[in-house]
């Protein structure tokens, strides 16, 4: 290409900076000989991670390296929210002024870093819920200190599951997570081999959990059966919809488990290049999960011949790096090749050409985690837990107005009622105004909905969704026109601006809130649901018309 | 051939055409904003959307491959709203005073942007003027795409201009909107020829339309050939009052695709740089 | 090409075919709506290779650049035939059916090893290889060219060096293969094919042909020569050997763009005649005795012209010109009928009519029908005939039909003006994107991309003189001196300097360029002549007087 500059150059430290992340990165998912824009966002974030910011010679040179033109890639940069195209401090505190922090006393928390002189900024929901009101301090530069570990989570359930090793091995080590059972499904899926696996998992009737519920073992067949090569596989772990952090758990406590789940996964639909996309609020599990592949590797559970199998399989590490968006597939393939996050229009779907236009298994990571136990026990097995239609147990996330704030893993079929008191239920003192499933794109119901069985199917017939497994509660006190004004806030902020319905109608609809025209909210939202491109627009009333229908609160 | 249903009617149409052909085979006249035959269709205003049967959400026709059987319906209540809430979703935050295609749709549907409030939030922006052959008023910028498109893969692959930002926010731009002449830009000029709303314009235009001169229906155009290289690409050559006043290149020709060059698409002055006649347009 | 003067191809093929060669042509500032057919191309999965002294604009979108020594195009031509027969990659069942003199062809590549060129060419081998095998291997492939090509004093040589490639590997003849020049101006091709050149009728018929004779003595009533005339470079050495006083000279600015100015405004001044026939009072248009202001014939007259894929298109009126300016037609036919009253009054059209009648390439181009379908490519028989989308099928029918396509055996020799201590720089001439020739046209209007005239000059020269973007020299040929800005290119090579005459008036170009010139086609050869750098102090009214001769 014949690109142009302008007369910006970088400094010598930021030139090392972008040439030392082109040698780290592996530089052959994408094959593309004129370009190499799908390094694009690792080489980003190494020029953000050193200097807090992108200095118009570093993104010259940058794109010069990438073959990317400058405009280009600037719109790259200012797409994501953690990247900065201005000159900044190098320690930046990030607070979560989201809905489960706004009722947990965010307000003091910005009041308390307005007061400090510290550099910060409001943050969307974190990922944090359980431990709100939630803050992550992000360093940049030469000396920034790795991600901190925090406090282990509240994890409660009966008969865990996906959750039986976290909070309980050393998630840092290969030799613990094998002496809990680790590697020994990967073995199993070796003998089974690639037709079986999927069959299993076709009778295990696993359900994706990170909120499209589609069926599993469909996707995983329709991938394998593709003739064009390369396949590709991603795990989705760019959790940002507002009160979920079941993701990060897992990550963060049992890493081994997603990547033995991913190895699995490719080999039954023939990937041998996988990525896991990693929310960029998240860096305690990018370090973890990066860990766990570089352990893996190193003992041969990855790499050109996985314990023996002559199968082949890579894992590259992701960061996102602030854009809720990218959790939405076809986002995420294109942010992971080098481009902004906006999502792609379907058909085409992912498993005939998604990633680089090729087939593409992508898997929500709590969806992953269930594999192993399918392949261990058999999908039948699997199948009679939880009811007929919703196989297996769920983790839900539990927030707000309950006793003891957490993760939760119940089989499907228990009510809202019975995981709520698993929880500590509402404080003692404090009356349950409302329950948000679902997160953002859920919806609000009222106590009388306690008894709801929590399955896709009955979810379905009240006209709520279990989506994300986010159970977010809310007492008397809570101001249910300031959170539907957070939700409105939170859309407007996060439409990646590409269709009109979605990038006017989300400011729209929070100004209309604020207006309190009810009518006009409604004749956005369906407009917002039948005319937008993707997922998050055609969702981005459901809350605030469910809570139209379901609450008192206007 | 596929065969579908159309707002009842059957058609049939070559097997990889869009609804939009399809719709088009039958007479129905499409809204479209961000479609151009000539581009990647972005589907991006979502103002053609149909609503097909077996699909939760519209569709765009613009961009929607025709399947065997598919049954699409053109004109029900939730199409008609949905084209009308997008049209007054631009309508209320764009100047779309040079758009007449949008002006035009927007009357169609109904569409009343006066209903968001007193102060609703726009794009208004002060016009940038920052060279001597183009003005850019993205202050009547509906996103469409069709300019980074242009500017980019789908013809000229200079790649000066990109989105920008997010959401609302969203804005085309250069790298940290240095102006045109510090950009990579090379006044091809294609980003203005696909332009639906008028954001971006010849100097020469917005000049007259500053001065109340520019007038359409006393313009004609004539197709001739470039007098420049040897390609043979066809110019339009709109004149008025003597003077060429806009160039531009008829979208199906072969050769130009609708695209020209700097010295096609500027270069005709030349023949109007008159000492005698100081008062034509210029 | 093998007796029809066109490329072989039209644009849409570039954008399926494998390999695509830029040679010589930096399209993507010259050809640059041309350039966005090879850029379909190349995001269709083609290759593009770029030989070209300078990392062009061009050369950055290639999968390979050879940035060969100015004026070794033979020797690299033939370096990668010999290599394509050395690797068995020829097309041997095209070689055998349907070309001629296959083996002098071969044995005058034979010394032209990769090693022996790349001494020539300054070309690294394996970069030669890699062209010839993708080349060779490609089921289609596109060779192109410019004037970096035929602004040579060998440029017919050249031409057939490159075309020899295409008949080795049969990448001519079929949808998506072919060889194509591409034309600097807007009606090259259509001037050629009309007969304004001294060897053609129109139609690319020939004046020493005795059947073509007799045909257009019939039609037009006349006797005519029996041999060819005199090409431009002809021209002016007759008028230095004052053999010819008299030039009537139409729509051409020969006072600033023929090479070795100084000794062309010499030569200009000692006519006794000089009619100028233009739009603009242009520099030989001051010299003239007799001016005739023109029309603009692009927008302020009727007609038509060719391009480079043989398209040819109508021109409109869509101005009135100004003042006392006439069509070219209406002051020939004018001018004619002065000298003979039997001339009709030329309308382009009946001009037209009459080309048809003559040329059976043009025959079936009616101007109903270059309206209707907006443009027929040559040739077309008759008026059902819808023109012919690429040239040569006949290479490749059954049973072979025509003449074989021959074989040329062409040496390499270097340019004329060979680098010495005195004049140790290769100074090469082109175009730049928003400018053209000699700025007549583009001068008028505002390009934000023009920065004025700079010699363009490699960062290791820049160091060696201690020069910095901006700086001013005087470059001085054998022949004469201009002082300009330098400007730094990165795609230049060490010892290669660039620059253009897009500013006459300010940097008189052709006051250094060499007048030697190719003896079958007349080009000068602007690509290469010798110079130095002299830095200041100097004295800089002196930048644009002709300097003392060596």
């Amino acid at each position: 290409m014949d690109l142009h500059f302008t007369s910006a150059r970088a400094s010598a430290a930021e030139r090392a900076v972008i040439d030392a992340a082109l040698r780290q990165v592996q530089d052959d998912a994408g094959g593309r000989p004129r370009s190499r824009r799908h390094l694009a966002l690792p080489v980003l974030h190494a020029v953000q991670d050193n200097f807090g910011w992108i200095s118009a010679g570093a993104l010259n040179y940058a794109g010069e390296r990438l073959a990317v033109a400058p405009a280009d890639l600037y719109g790259v940069a200012t797409f994501y929210k953690l990247l900065r195209t201005t000159e900044s401090p190098l320690r930046i505190v990030h607070v979560c002024d989201d809905i489960a922090c706004l009722s947990a006393g965010a307000q003091q928390v910005v009041a308390a870093m307005e007061g400090s002189g510290a550099a910060w900024e409001r943050s969307p929901c974190l990922g944090q819920c359980d431990r709100a009101p939630a803050t992550l301090v992000v360093e940049a530069g030469a000396q920034r200190n790795p991600p901190a570990a925090a406090a282990p989570p509240v994890i409660g359930g009966s008969n865990l599951r996906l959750l039986r090793r976290a909070g309980k091995i050393d998630p840092e080590s290969l030799d613990e997570y094998r002496a809990h059972g680790g590697y020994a499904a990967l073995r199993a899926a070796f003998t089974l081999g690639p037709q079986r696996i999927a069959g299993e998992v076709d009778a295990s009737k696993l359900l994706g959990r990170g909120g499209a519920a589609f069926p599993t073992g469909r996707k995983m067949a329709a991938v394998a059966a593709e003739p064009s090569r390369p396949h590709y596989l991603i795990c989705n772990a760019d959790e940002s919809e507002p009160g979920t952090f079941k993701d990060r758990v897992l990550l963060e406590q049992d890493p081994f488990a997603i990547v033995e789940a991913m190895t699995i996964a490719a080999y039954a639909t023939g990937c041998e290049y996988a990525f896991i996309y990693i929310r960029g609020e998240y860096p305690l599990a990018a370090a973890r999960v990066a860990n766990a592949i570089a352990r893996a590797r190193a003992a041969g559970l990855l790499g050109d011949d996985v314990m023996g199998s002559g199968a082949r399989l890579e894992i590259e590490v992701r960061r996102g790096a602030g854009a809720y968006i990218c959790g939405e597939e076809t986002a995420l393939f294109n942010s992971i090749e080098g481009k902004r996050g906006e999502p792609r229009s379907k058909p085409p779907f992912p498993v005939q050409s998604g990633l680089f236009g090729k087939p593409t298994l992508v898997n929500n990571v709590e969806t992953l985690a269930n594999l192993p136990l399918i392949v261990l026990e058999g999908g039948a097995e699997f199948a009679r837990i939880g009811t007929p239609g919703s196989t297996g147990t769920r983790l839900f996330c539990l927030s707000g107005a309950v006793a003891k704030p957490g993760l939760y893993e119940v089989p499907h079929g228990v009510t809202l009622g019975e995981l709520i008191e698993l929880a500590g239920g509402v404080p003692r003192g404090r009356r349950l105004q409302a329950v948000l499933l679902g997160g953002a794109a859920g919806t609000f119901v009222a106590p009388d909905a306690l008894t709801m069985r929590l399955t896709f199917e009955d979810a379905r017939a009240a006209r709520a969704t279990l989506g994300s497994g986010v159970v977010m509660l809310f007492d008397e006190t809570a101001d249910m026109v300031a959170i539907l004004r957070r939700i409105a806030a939170f859309f407007r902020d996060e439409s990646c601006g590409q269709c009109v319905p979605c990038r006017i109608g989300t400011v729209r609809q929070a100004e209309a809130l604020r207006r309190r025209d009810f009518a006009l909210v409604d004749e956005i939202g369906r407009a917002m649901r039948d005319a937008s491109i993707c997922g998050l627009g055609q969702t981005a009333a459901n809350a605030i018309e469910s809570a139209r229908r379901n609450l008192n609160v206007w | 051939m596929v065969d579908l249903t159309i707002d009842g009617a059957p058609v049939r149409v070559p097997e990889g055409s869009t609804i939009l052909d399809a719709c088009t085979s039958l007479g129905i006249d499409t809204p479209t904003l961000c479609f151009l035959e000539s581009l990647t269709p972005v589907n991006a205003c979502r103002v053609c959307v149909v609503e097909l049967e077996s699909s939760r959400a519209l569709v765009p026709a613009c961009a929607r491959r025709v399947e065997p059987a598919m049954v699409v319906t053109t004109d029900s209540p939730r199409v008609r709203h949905s084209r009308k809430m997008v049209l007054e979703f631009l309508a209320s935050s764009v100047d779309l005073s040079t758009a007449p295609d949008a002006r035009r749709y927007c009357d169609r549907y109904g569409a009343d942007p006066g209903r968001y409030g007193a102060a609703p939030e726009t794009v208004a922006q002060p016009v940038k003027i920052d060279n001597a052959l183009y003005v850019r008023d993205y202050a009547k910028c509906i996103l469409c795409y069709k300019c980074v498109e242009a500017c980019g893969a789908d013809a000229q692959n200079t790649f000066a201009i990109a989105v920008a930002g997010r959401g609302f926010d969203a804005r085309i731009s250069t790298e940290y909107d240095v102006p045109l002449p510090d950009s990579a830009c090379v006044y091809c000029g294609n980003c203005i020829g696909v332009c639906p709303t008028g954001a971006l314009m010849f100097a020469s235009e917005h000049e007259l339309r500053r001065r109340g001169e520019w007038n359409e229906a006393r313009q004609t155009r004539t197709d001739t050939i470039c007098s420049y290289c040897g390609v043979g690409c066809t110019l339009t050559l709109h004149v008025q009052e003597n003077a060429i006043v806009k160039v531009t290149s008829p979208i199906e020709n072969s050769v130009t695709g609708g695209h020209l060059c700097v010295k096609g698409r500027f270069g005709f002055e030349y023949v109007q740089n008159r000492p005698d006649d100081e008062g034509a347009p210029s | 090409m093998f007796g029809a003067g066109g490329g072989t191809s039209s644009y849409e093929e570039l954008e399926h075919t494998g390999v695509i060669v830029l040679w010589g042509s930096n399209a993507r500032e010259t050809h640059p709506i041309f350039f966005h057919h090879v850029l379909r191309g190349i995001r269709n999965g083609a290759k593009l290779y770029v030989i070209d002294p300078r990392r062009t604009s061009s050369a950055q979108w290639a999968d390979g650049w050879l940035g060969l020594d100015v004026g070794s195009d033979i020797a690299l031509a033939n370096a990668i035939g010999r290599e394509i027969l050395a690797a068995g990659l020829e097309n041997r069942a095209f070689v055998d059916r349907a070309t001629s003199d296959f083996e002098a062809y071969r044995a005058a590549v034979q010394p032209y090893t990769l090693e022996h060129a790349e001494k020539i060419t300054g070309v690294g081998t394996a970069l030669v290889r890699e062209l010839a095998h993708a080349y060779a291997r490609a089921p289609r492939a596109q060779l192109c060219w410019t004037l970096g090509v035929t602004e040579h004093h060998n440029a017919v040589d050249s031409v057939r060096a490159l075309i020899n490639l295409a008949l080795l590997c049969g990448h001519v003849g079929r949808y998506g293969s072919g060889v194509n020049p591409l034309r600097g101006q807007n009606n090259v091709q259509g001037g050629g094919d009309m007969g304004a050149i001294p060897n053609k009728f129109p139609g690319g018929q020939d004046v020493e042909d005795p059947a073509c004779i007799a045909k257009f003595e019939r039609a037009w009533s006349v006797t005519l020569p029996r041999k060819r005339g005199w090409n431009l470079t002809d021209m002016f050495r007759a008028i230095e050997r004052g053999e010819l006083d008299t030039l009537y000279v139409a729509g051409e600015n020969p006072a600033q763009s023929e090479a070795d100015q100084a000794h062309t405004m010499q030569l200009l001044r000692s006519l006794k005649h000089l009619i100028v026939q233009d739009i603009f009072l242009t520099k030989t248009g001051e010299l003239a005795e007799v001016v005739f202001p023109a029309t603009a014939s692009w927008c302020e007259s009727e007609g038509s012209v060719t391009s480079s894929e043989r398209r040819v298109q109508r021109c409109r009126k869509a101005l009135d010109a100004p003042g006392d300016a006439r069509d070219d037609i209406a002051i020939i036919a004018e001018l004619a009928r002065r000298l003979d009253r039997r001339w009709p009054a030329y309308t382009p059209r009946l001009a037209w009519d009459e080309c048809r009648s003559l040329s059976p390439f043009h025959a079936g181009m009616s101007y109903e029908r270059l309206e209707r379908l907006g443009g027929i490519q040559w040739p077309c028989y008759d008026e059902e005939h819808p023109g012919e989308q690429f040239l040569h099928a006949r290479l490749w029918a059954e049973p072979f039909q025509g003449p074989r396509a021959p074989f040329a055996a062409v040496e390499h020799e270097p340019p004329v003006e060979a680098l010495d201590e005195r004049y140790p720089l290769r100074l090469t001439t082109g175009r730049r994107l928003d400018s053209f020739n000699t700025g007549v046209q583009s001068g008028g209007y505002t390009s934000p991309l023009r920065r004025g005239e700079t010699l363009d000059i490699s960062p290791q020269d820049a160091q060696r003189y201690g020069l910095v973007d901006g700086d001013r020299v005087r470059v001085r040929s054998r022949r004469g001196s201009v002082v300009v800005a330098v400007r730094i290119d990165p795609g230049l090579r060490a010892g290669l300097l660039f620059t253009t005459f897009h500013h006459n008036d300010d940097v008189a170009t052709n006051l250094l360029t060499i007048d030697a010139t190719d003896p079958q086609s007349g080009t000068a050869e602007f690509k290469a002549c010798a110079v130095r750098i002299e830095l200041p102090p100097f004295d800089e009214l002196g930048a644009t007087g002709p300097a003392a001769k060596q």
